[in-house]
């Protein structure tokens, strides 16, 4: 982890709010960059604790997820499907227009 | 109308069953006690109609001697839940004209239990919050000093306050960290939060998927076991779900706890739980050695890393979950001229600002470069933490803990992210190794606010919990009302 005087800056946050596909508004900006440093400070905690040699625990179930056979179980279903779609046509979802 | 909401949610059903009442009157009373109670913010959605459809059923049923667990009982479903035909917004912007085509698979349970819908009850934005306030449709009025505008704490808060003010006979709710053994604890109610795995999460909007679990609120120990009851369940749909009998909860009411030993945590009686708090946590200390218990000093070294281990780990499941709301199959759309945009302007439009917070935080943990610092090493926490647990049920059947740090707080008091998430410091760690918990109320505060103690059992053993939990009920024998519920 890295130290704990490092502190996301705005490029930081922009390049993640780019990956998280979220538009954050410049007004917003340095509040949220703040509020990130205090988070990521706070987690940094972690690096007090001897973690050499321990697995990482992924899921607390203990059982190995179980398979099923690949079966249509239902189907026929395509309005529900586009039921609540912002916008769709002729049995599509409609995006805007990605090649030109 | 009064005597109808007295009964609390076993002795209604009992009432139900003699003829004494019927569920139309039942429901009717609830439907009246919701909008008497309508300022307090509970109902995002109701379903008046439904409701005294389902109740006309149940009333038949009850007639011809056909009764179900729950035939007749209004009850409150958070608004988590998928519910077909009925808006399902998990508070949040995004979400606000979505009709689910399907059923969740806990409220289907509960249905085919005989249970009557009443309505969607408010939460924080996606679960993600200790006081309802990031709700996109504003905060919920805790019932309790109503008019100094109390936070009924969060997610599960439309939930609490809604059981609280009795304008529900019980709720579902969810928790991934806490959302609904501190909301519990705020209105003066039980809430239940079972093992990881009990109740299928088919259908429930998803926040962290290693760690949400669906569980009852309600207003009594005995009505939690009713409820759980129907609400348990192994489910295909769900390949987290336990496939595993859950025993008739209702079997291990008046087990008694004689010779049953209680570990007390010495890292949870530390820094910043309030003088009342720690006076009732006593008081349960000694309540339950007075039942024949033995009290048994523990220890649980990494409890001071749960809420750091938590907050990488939630965010992190929660910014892979929450990218499914692009803006094209369903939730709301801004329009945009390339598809990047339309995805940045629909998710910076629908989203609140802790909502972001929390994706901004999963990305970067999860991002190339920090993934094995942060995410990694969290997870390795988890397991160091899981293994404390492990470790204290070799030697103690239960544990007891406060369930909040503070009673409820005032609404509208700006806090900072972090001061907010200090609020589940005593329930995050037993949501990390997936076990069950029970907040129930044992008394009120100097200010005449409701103090929840916890319980924890190991891995399903969710009658044990209900066996102690009635002790401790019953010998703390809170019996208040809150000022803001219905008459």
């Amino acid at each position: 982890m890295p130290n704990k005087d490092t502190i996301v800056d705005v490029p930081t946050v922009n390049k993640i709010a780019r990956l998280s596909r979220l538009d954050i508004s410049e007004v917003n900006k340095q509040s949220l960059t703040n509020d990130l440093n205090n988070i990521l400070r706070f987690v940094a905690q972690l690096d007090e604790v001897d973690t050499s040699n321990i697995e990482p625990l992924a899921s607390v179930t203990g059982h190995k997820l179980p398979l099923r056979s690949d079966d249509v179980n239902d189907g026929n279903i395509e309005d529900l499907v586009l039921k609540n779609a912002p916008e769709s046509s002729s049995g599509f979802f409609v995006v805007p227009k990605v090649i030109e | 109308m009064s005597e109808l909401l007295d009964l609390n949610l076993v002795e209604a059903s009992k009432a139900l069953k003699n003829k004494k009442i019927s569920s139309l009157e039942l429901t009717k009373a609830y439907l009246k006690s919701i909008s008497n109670t309508s300022s307090l913010g509970a109902y995002l959605e109701i379903v008046e109609d439904k409701a005294i459809r389902m109740a006309k059923e149940s009333d038949k049923k009850l007639f011809d001697g056909t009764a179900r667990p729950l035939e007749g009982i209004p009850i409150g479903i958070k608004d988590m839940f998928c519910t077909k035909d009925i808006k399902t917004t998990a508070s949040s912007k995004i979400l606000e004209n979505f009709i689910p085509t399907y059923e969740s698979t806990v409220t289907q349970n509960l249905w085919n239990d005989g249970a009557v819908i009443l309505g969607k009850l408010s939460c924080d934005e996606f679960a993600m919050g200790s006081s309802n306030e990031t709700a996109a449709k504003g905060n919920v009025i805790n019932p309790w000093l109503k008019n100094k505008k109390m936070s009924p704490g969060g997610s599960s808060g439309g939930s609490a306050a809604a059981v609280a003010a009795r304008s529900a006979l019980a709720a579902t709710g969810t928790d991934t960290g806490g959302s609904i053994r501190q909301p519990a604890a705020f209105c003066g109610i039980t809430g239940l939060k079972p093992t990881y795995g009990r109740c299928s999460r088919w259908g429930i909007v998803a926040f962290s998927s290693s760690l949400d679990q669906a569980g009852p609120l309600t207003r009594t120990v005995s009505d939690a076991a009713l409820m759980l009851n129907s609400m348990a369940g192994y489910d295909q749909k769900d390949s987290t779900s336990a496939n595993l009998k859950m025993p008739d909860l209702m079997d291990y009411l008046d087990k008694g706890i004689k010779g049953k030993k209680i570990g007390i945590p010495k890292e949870y009686t530390q820094d910043g739980i309030s003088e009342d708090i720690g006076k009732f946590y006593e008081k349960s200390i000694d309540w339950l050695r007075d039942e024949g218990a033995e009290i048994i000093p523990v220890s649980l070294p990494h409890t001071k890393y749960a809420l750091p281990a938590y907050y990488i780990i939630a965010p992190a499941e929660a910014s892979s979950n929450l990218a499914r709301y692009d803006g094209v199959r369903y939730g709301a759309r801004q329009e945009a001229s390339s598809l990047d945009e339309m995805y940045e302007l629909t998710r910076g439009n629908g989203f609140g600002d802790e909502v972001k917070r929390r994706i901004m935080i999963g990305t970067y943990v999860l991002s190339s470069g920090y993934y094995d610092a942060y995410y990694l090493k969290a997870q390795k926490v988890r397991r160091l933490i899981k293994e404390d647990f492990e470790n204290v049920y070799k030697k103690v059947d239960f544990i007891l803990t406060p369930s909040t740090p503070t009673t409820s707080f005032e609404l509208g008091k700006k806090q900072d992210p972090l001061t907010m998430y200090l609020n589940d410091i005593f329930t995050v760690p037993a949501s990390l190794a997936g076990l069950p918990g029970i907040s129930l109320p044992v008394g009120l505060d100097k200010s005449g606010l409701p103090i929840g103690i916890q319980l924890i059992a190991n891995s399903f053993d969710e009658p044990g919990l209900i066996s102690t939990a009635r002790v401790l009920e019953m010998s703390a024998g809170f019996n208040f009302i809150a000022d803001g519920a219905a008459k």
